[in-house]
């Protein structure tokens, strides 16, 4: 017996992102999707919260678990399929999109999700995920960044702030480092958000909006390294300090922030600031639209290095078509235009024939 | 100049002629040689082709960078090799000229086109005089053409530009080769019609060039003498003329279809495997998925990505790409999924000779990855046997859940000999059952239990109920597949891995040798079978015992490899790379090993190897 490949017709502009993939017999628990495998994280590590927001949310989508796949790189972050059940690669560093790619584009009636982290994604795979984001394959990416090589032991990656000294920048780095909400912008994503990953709540909000989007969707998740980074987020963690840094966005809302919305964002210039609420008139507070491309630009642009403010919540999203719907439309197309006669192929448009000892030229009909 | 008289005599038989077509990068040789071997494909000759192109698209017009050759042997009998050295040189210019010229024998048959001999394009390629008067030409059957004025005053009743014009003047060669060898013309104006459909004044152009060039021969004097070759009567049955990449294109549809399974390519473009991903391209209605990937990396990620789902995985580059693939390929071993990996090799290292041939690739297939890696390897032996190589190769890859290579050359991919084509009943049948249900007694699945047979895995696709698993480049514990960094099962599953390469069934080498008496063994692998055999027939036809044999599998050897080896006092191995094969053998057999190697990005001519055979030949066969 085969497993049926079958690949059925659409009009991908309508469809979300599961609605090929086959609904749940029945109601599914975060125990379901908990695999036999001990967790080998550091105690403390950000994982283990992601792990259990993400295994929490995933019988929310109501899909097959066996239609669920996973694929990861290299990092500690790329361990995270072992603890899932669910199918799951855990590949190479940092071709997690491009396997992904693959299978996305031949098995419609999956759910793929690439885990990946700061080093795999924006370093040795930056090249797989913008090219991904670009052509808007199906799937759901979960960077989770801590800005440090973990799994190495300590060096800087490509978030890490200027200056940071580690195992391989004793006397500070001096590498600029890239922001992943405007690396994905860049690349045209029609899906970016981004989490903490302590916020449960905001986290699994963004989660489910990212794996219903159809094309790619890119979650940058903050997630703290307690051995080799420790309290690189604290800044958005302490009520103190967030307080005029955290700005949580919603699609329609206007965008304030802090205790009571004592902060609001505006425009100035081409970009955005931040003002106190009580000095700006009502209608100067931006109201968060996904689907403009230019304020989540400017909204990514928010977020600096410093950490002096970070939006959260999904900054773009956007419908176009997928790479692998219209893949799959151009292979059903030339199917449809009659069945595909090998023997035709094979022959080619010039044949002659030798026949006991004669060539008999055959003239083409 | 013309004369209304036709030849008065007969065409003259030949039973064999090699002409190469040599002119700019601009002109056309390839196209027109093409064309040429399609209408001797036609009219049933045997045929062998080689292509000769500098990698720049347009080096700079008129000098001996830009030259670009077609060489064409057509026969009435079965030949071997696009042949030696040609009997008929058409030189477009004269950096064309001064290039070719050294490979023409005396007596040869030289056409030139007078019109490109200007004082401009001799300086550019260093001729002092011209050869046109200078008498060096002398040793040779000139004709002296005006081809490209010859053209464009044929053309000028159509009122094309002249640049327009003067593009066709391939298309007079053609015609007059075409008269010149008696070879029939209404393919050749049907083609034109329909390559240039949307554009009918330039298929027109073409049309009348062609004919032009035709009468021309018809009419004039100095070509008074025309040719025959006659069909050549091979084996029974259908044939047409194909090239490497096209055929290894089809060799992987039928493989797909034979299997049931959708076909998935991810490829990056690379001289001179792109033609399979064009190919393949068109070839959507057979459920072919086409992925041009952001580099050699996505594409066999995408192509594994794909295997993983349930799809027949490809991959195709050339050697440089292959560096970059052989992480991936790792991945493959340690996941045990199917996985096909096509080398088209070129001349390197690096960059190197994108479009010459080399055959340096083997031990980079062989061994070029991290870690006890084994995956089978597979090489072509002409370009219509790149097909059934590349359906053994996924029977390979489908049976034993592996990756596999599948080594073809420029010289495969670009030439084209006459193919006779299968029927698809008597392809393999190359169906995979995937896993469906648990397979321990209490109900577990185990996606690393093993076929007792094939020592292959499972192949559970996701989407499967009840047999979700994780897979991944971590050490596998034996069975369960879980990450296990145990001593003694890394052992065992390195030896595993091992022993399914191993146990890979591959046919027996087959040996010729006529009389069973032969002290000398010629053994070959991929595309110097052609050269190889052209050689050991002159050796023979000369009075000397040698016998032949030529692997096609790589790895694992067949299983008579080390007894055939130690049947005969010398081996010998020609190659176009330093010893590769050679090294693999004495390596593995401890047997001595004669090298006979080639690395100029060329192949190995007939004439040649023989001479570089017959030390060997002649040392033996002193009576003892």
């Amino acid at each position: 017996m085969t497993t049926d490949l079958g690949m059925p017709s659409l009009d991908a502009t309508q469809l979300g992102g599961l609605d090929l993939v086959p609904a749940a017999d029945s109601p599914q628990k975060a125990k379901d999707y908990t695999s036999d495998q001990e967790v080998r994280w550091c105690p403390g590590c950000g994982d283990y919260a992601v792990l259990a927001a993400v295994r929490a949310f995933l019988p929310t989508l109501s899909i097959r678990r066996e239609n669920t796949v996973f694929v990861s790189g290299i990092g500690c972050s790329s361990r995270f399929p072992y603890y899932l059940d669910t199918y799951g690669m855990h590949s190479i560093h940092g071709r997690a999109p491009a396997i992904a790619t693959g299978l996305a584009v031949s098995r419609p009636d999956l759910s793929v999700f690439v885990v990946t982290g700061d080093g795999d994604a924006l370093s040795i795979g930056g090249n797989h995920l913008i090219h991904a984001l670009r052509r808007n394959v199906n799937m759901t990416i979960l960077l989770f960044n801590n800005r440090i090589y973990g799994l190495t032991k300590g060096q800087y990656s490509p978030t890490s702030e200027v200056g940071k000294v580690t195992k391989s920048t004793p006397v500070g780095s001096v590498d600029h480092p890239f922001d992943p909400v405007a690396l994905a912008l860049g690349a045209d994503a029609t899906f970016v958000g981004r989490a903490m990953d302590s916020d449960r709540k905001g986290l699994s909000a963004v989660l489910e909006a990212a794996a219903r989007h159809r094309g790619a969707a890119l979650v940058e998740i903050y997630q703290d390294c307690p051995i080799f980074n420790d309290g690189s987020f604290d800044v958005l963690r302490r009520p103190d300090d967030a307080e005029a840094r955290v700005i949580p966005v919603r699609h329609g809302e206007p965008i304030t922030f802090g205790t009571d919305g004592r902060w609001a964002v505006v425009r100035r210039g081409f970009g955005l600031d931040v003002a106190p609420t009580a000095e700006v008139a009502p209608e100067d507070v931006v109201v968060h639209d996904a689907t403009d491309v230019g304020l989540a630009h400017a909204l990514a642009r928010l977020s600096g290095q410093d950490l002096g403010h970070a939006v959260f919540g999904v900054i773009r999203q956007v419908q176009r078509p997928t790479y692998d719907d219209l893949s799959r439309a151009q292979v059903q197309q030339a199917a449809a235009g009659g069945p595909a006669d090998l023997r035709e192929l094979v022959h080619g448009a010039d044949t002659w024939t030798v026949r006991g000892g004669t060539v008999i030229t055959e003239a083409r009909p | 100049m013309a004369s209304p008289v036709p030849p008065a005599t007969a065409p003259q038989r030949r039973d064999r002629v090699v002409i190469r077509f040599a002119g700019d990068s601009g002109d056309g040789m390839q196209l027109t040689g093409d064309r040429f071997t399609a209408e001797a494909a036609a009219f049933g000759n045997d045929l062998a082709t080689l292509p000769n192109y500098p990698a720049e698209i347009r080096a700079p017009h008129g000098t001996l960078a830009g030259v670009s050759s077609f060489q064409l042997h057509f026969a009435d009998h079965d030949i071997l090799t696009p042949g030696d050295r040609p009997d008929v040189l058409v030189a477009m210019n004269p950096a064309a000229l001064r290039s070719n010229l050294g490979d023409l024998p005396a007596g040869g048959v030289l056409i030139l086109d007078t019109d490109e001999f200007t004082p401009r394009n001799l300086a550019k390629v260093g001729y002092a005089t011209s050869p046109l008067d200078d008498g060096s030409l002398d040793p040779y059957t000139v004709h002296r053409v005006a081809m490209t004025s010859l053209t464009v005053a044929a053309l000028e009743p159509l009122g094309l530009g002249k640049k327009d014009a003067e593009r066709s003047k391939n298309m007079f060669a053609l015609g007059l080769l075409s008269w010149m060898y008696s070879r029939p013309t209404e393919g050749t104006q049907r083609w034109l019609r329909e390559k240039f459909a949307r554009r009918p004044e330039i298929a027109e152009a073409n049309v009348v060039a062609f004919r032009t060039g035709h009468a021309y021969g018809e009419t004039t004097e100095a070509f008074a003498v025309t040719y025959e070759v006659a069909p050549a009567v091979l084996p029974d049955g259908t044939y047409r003329q194909v090239s490497g990449n096209t055929a290894l294109a089809y060799g992987l549809v039928a493989a797909a279809r034979r299997a049931g399974l959708p076909l998935f390519l991810g490829s990056y473009p690379i001289t001179p495997a792109s033609d399979v991903l064009h190919e393949l391209s068109r070839l959507k209605r057979f459920g072919v998925t086409t992925f041009q990937a952001e580099d050699e990396i996505a594409g066999i990620g995408a192509a594994l990505g794909a295997a993983y789902g349930g799809a027949l995985g490809v991959t195709t580059t050339s050697g440089p790409g292959l560096a970059l693939k052989m992480e991936a390929v790792g991945l493959a071993v340690m996941t045990e999924l199917p996985l096909l990996v096509v080398d088209v090799q070129r001349g390197g290292p690096s960059t190197g000779l994108p479009t010459k041939t080399e055959q340096a690739d083997l031990l980079q297939a062989v061994f070029g990855r991290n870690g006890e890696a084994p995956v089978p390897v597979v090489a072509p032996s002409s370009p219509a046997d790149a097909f059934d190589a590349a359906v053994d190769a996924a029977r390979i890859a489908l049976t034993y859940r592996t990756p596999v290579l599948l080594l073809s050359d420029g010289a495969i991919a670009n030439g084209s000999e006459p193919w006779r084509v299968p029927e698809e009943d008597d392809l393999p049948d190359l169906r995979v059952e995937f896993a469906t249900e648990p397979n321990t007694d209490d109900g577990r699945f185990l996606p690393y239990a093993r076929d007792p047979e094939t020592l292959a895995r499972p192949w559970a696709v996701p989407g499967t109920p009840g047999l979700a698993h994780r897979i991944g480049g971590l050490e596998k514990a034996d069975g369960t597949g879980d990450i296990s960094y145990d001593p003694a099962n890394h052992e065992r599953m390195v030896r595993l891995r091992q022993a399914k390469v191993d146990g890979v069934a591959v046919p027996d080498l087959e040996v010729d040798d006529p009389d069973n008496d032969a002290p000398v063994l010629v053994l070959g692998w991929g595309s110097t079978a052609g050269p190889i055999g052209a050689a050991v027939r002159r050796l023979r036809t000369a009075g000397h015992r040698v016998a032949r044999a030529h692997l096609r599998h790589l790895v694992p050897l067949p299983a008579n490899t080390e007894a055939v080896l130690r049947s005969y006092r010398t081996v010998v191995v020609p190659e176009m790379n330093l010893g590769q094969l050679a090294f693999l053998l004495q390596g593995r057999f401890a047997v001595p090993v004669e090298s006979e190697t080639k690395v100029a990005g060329l192949p190995f001519g007939a004439a040649e190897l023989a001479e570089r055979l017959t030390p060997y030949v002649s040392k033996e066969q002193v009576p003892a």
